[in-house]
């Protein structure tokens, strides 16, 4: 079979993207948008780390780090946010958070 | 498979035969698992699904020589991040949710948007295909996890061999320092907002 190149990577990762994408455009439950956008995230740091091994340095994974640091604090802002609006409101459905809506 | 049968398969210029099996079963499992966790009605099957997501992508990260961000893969994201969303699925999701509508009403519209999203990509890939290399970099086989220690922390054999020297600065630490204030007001931040009274 052909040797496995950057590309393949970069379609994965682009696979990842788009699925990502769909789960926080279509669903209702919050966390589970929430975790759409880890997984848009983590394609991105895909990216970065196959790029990296293309060109032969390291900012592509340092990049990658500091990406999954982010990741980790506005995970834990979000889902506090999340928790907040729960104690109020006693749903996670994004059609009923709508106290701003016209 | 013994080291002569795999020196004549990279002699050859074929690639190895265990590289593209495994990169085919971990990015099957990535895929799998992402579509798994968009599509679920319980949001915990999500938050395992998205577990094995992680994993297969640590698992990638390895196969790209990147040893130490696959470590902080595995213990930040799927050791600390899908603990933390675990934990909040447990206190927020009562029994009705799981029998409500999952999809929103604009459903359609947003798929078509991931669609076109999805073509835009795949134009992209296949235009700049020349700028992509045929095979990945020879590079030696040595594990970066010291260079990239150094790059984000600053010359660390030289501060441990001279305690009382002048400390060098890696090109990213200040970039580190930053991400450390970043996480104090996280932590802060979901504290505060957890507070029944601020």
């Amino acid at each position: 079979m052909a040797p496995i190149t950057p590309l393949h990577y970069l379609v994965v990762a682009a696979a990842l993207f788009v699925l990502g994408v769909v789960g926080v455009l279509t669903r209702r439950n919050v966390v589970i948008i929430l975790m759409s956008i880890e997984l848009i995230l983590n394609a991105v740091n895909l990216n970065l780390v196959a790029f990296s091994r293309m060109w032969g340095n390291l900012h592509g994974q340092a990049f990658a780090i500091f990406i999954v640091v982010d990741a980790a604090a506005e995970a834990a802002v979000g889902l506090g946010i999340l928790i907040a609006f729960f104690r109020n409101k006693e749903t996670i459905n994004v059609d009923e958070i709508d106290l701003l809506k016209w | 498979m013994n080291q002569a049968f795999v020196n004549s398969a990279l002699n050859a210029g074929a690639a190895p035969i265990a590289t593209t099996f495994f990169f085919y079963m971990l990015a099957a499992a990535a895929v799998l698992s992402g579509l798994l966790v968009i599509t679920r009605r319980n949001a915990v099957h999500s938050a395992l699904a998205l577990i094995v997501t992680l994993l297969s992508v640590a698992g990638m990260y390895l196969m790209l020589y990147a040893p130490f961000v696959a470590g902080v893969q595995i213990i930040v994201y799927a050791g600390g991040i899908m603990v933390l969303f675990l934990f909040v699925i447990m206190l927020v999701s009562i029994e009705t949710t799981v029998k409500d509508r999952q999809f929103n009403r604009m459903w359609p519209i947003g798929l078509v948007a991931a669609c076109l999203l999805l073509a835009i990509f795949m134009g992209a890939y296949s235009k700049g295909k020349t700028l992509v290399p045929d095979r990945v970099a020879q590079l030696p086989e040595a594990s970066n996890t010291q260079a990239i220690a150094s790059a984000l922390y600053g010359d660390v054999v030289k501060t441990i061999q001279f305690p009382n020297g002048r400390y060098v600065m890696g090109q990213y630490t200040f970039a580190f320092e930053i991400a450390s204030l970043l996480l104090l007001v996280a932590i802060l931040g979901a504290v505060i907002m957890t507070k029944k009274r601020i």
